[in-house]
């Protein structure tokens, strides 16, 4: 029941330190961390120098670049590289955010860059998101409606479109979520920050026809009311959106129908 | 060894469909708690270094008297209120938590009531 000794893999090695390249003038030192559950080893933070004067502006440029031309073996994922995909979502400098959207610029120092917090890690920057994924799926992510399906358009008004501003925009990186203390601790059944954002973003759209049933799916005291408005949600969004507001939204809306 | 999918485990036992209550009550009793615990450091402040009997004839005051009990009724609800968050947050332990939350709602009761009855002694001067 108690823990008094926290599990090996918790406690990061200094790993090796790859060099840049004689003649380089601009390096930036980039501390990543790797981890590989085939080696049985613990983890490690390998030091890699980079090039800035042959390495693009952004901390994916950097990822990339590493694992291009020094160590093929490093893994994390990537796609669309203009912060739209939320696949390069990871713990750079202290803060979760898009690699791919942070300018290297604007880290002082060394570059530490972890996965994602609290969540299980699968290989070097790879958690494992199954479970955010699955609380994701829980909330119905899409329009439910029992009236027949027009022949056009479901009608909305600008008024009641403009209500979806702010969470549409989302793209499920995942930033909030793992930065959330309470979702460090109640993971499992408190419902996180992304997922309450896109559970409003439901209950928000005036053409779904299933508010109240949304509503009683996270009325419970650990899916909603976990949340204590820390409030690192809304600091660490890379797209700048507030899943703090959101959730104050749904705790409101279930006192409204009380 | 757990293997449900993820969705099952997510799913779990349902939602309780309670909280909201809990909530409301929370913000209530802050709400009033604010006027409360200033109306209270101004009479102690007053009142400091006062006999007993300053004391007796200040709690005889009608308003004074109604004061402190709701003072000490909206304080212990709200702190176990706010202790079984806490506890809730930490403790993983199924039969750990509901101890420890019984204990908290317990012990808020007698200190509560504990409180009240001091606060009606000295008010009617038993």
């Amino acid at each position: 029941m108690v823990e008094f000794s926290l599990p090996a893999n918790s406690r990061v090695r200094t790993g090796k330190t790859f060099k840049a390249p004689a003649g380089a003038t601009r390096i930036k030192k980039f501390a990543i961390y790797r981890y590989d559950p085939d080696s049985g080893e613990t983890p490690r933070l390998d030091t890699f120098e980079v090039d800035l004067d042959k390495c693009g502006p952004m901390v994916l440029d950097a990822l990339i670049k590493i694992k291009n031309e020094v160590d093929t073996t490093l893994a994390f994922r990537r796609s669309c590289r203009e912060g739209v995909c939320g696949s390069c979502a990871f713990n750079i400098d202290g803060t979760n955010t898009l690699a791919c959207t942070k300018p290297i610029d604007e880290i002082k120092g060394d570059a530490r860059i972890y996965p994602l917090p609290h969540m299980p890690v699968i290989k070097d920057l790879v958690p494992d998101l199954s479970v955010p994924y699955a609380q994701y799926a829980s909330i119905k992510p899409w329009l439910q409606a029992d009236t027949p399906p027009p022949s056009k358009e479901r009608l909305q008004s600008p008024e009641e479109r403009e209500k979806l501003d702010g969470m549409w925009e989302c793209i499920l990186c995942f930033c909030c979520q793992t930065s959330c203390p309470s979702y460090w601790w109640n993971g499992d059944r408190y419902l996180g920050p992304a997922v309450l954002l896109q559970a409003y973003r439901w209950i928000a759209d005036s053409r779904d026809e299933q508010t109240g049933d949304r509503l009683d799916y996270v009325q419970d005291p650990y899916r909603l009311y976990r949340c204590h408005t820390i409030m690192n949600c809304t600091n660490t969004c890379p797209k700048g959106l507030n899943p703090g507001r959101a959730i104050a939204e749904i705790k409101k809306a279930e006192v409204e129908r009380r | 060894m757990d293997m449900r999918t993820p969705l099952g485990r997510v799913r779990g036992l349902g939602t309780a469909k309670e909280g909201v209550e809990h909530w409301w009550m929370q913000r209530l009793t802050s709400i009033a708690l604010v006027p409360l615990v200033i109306w209270f450091v101004f009479q102690i402040v007053d009142l400091a270094g006062a006999d007993h009997a300053s004391f007796q004839f200040w709690l005889g005051h009608h308003t004074n008297a109604l004061l402190m009990v709701l003072l000490v009724v909206a304080l212990f609800h709200h702190a176990q209120l706010g202790l079984q968050v806490v506890i809730e947050d930490y403790v993983h332990h199924e039969g750990v938590k509901l101890g420890a939350i019984v204990a908290v709602k317990f012990l808020a009761i007698v200190c509560a009531t504990s409180s009240v009855l001091a606060v009606l002694r000295l008010a009617f001067s038993l």
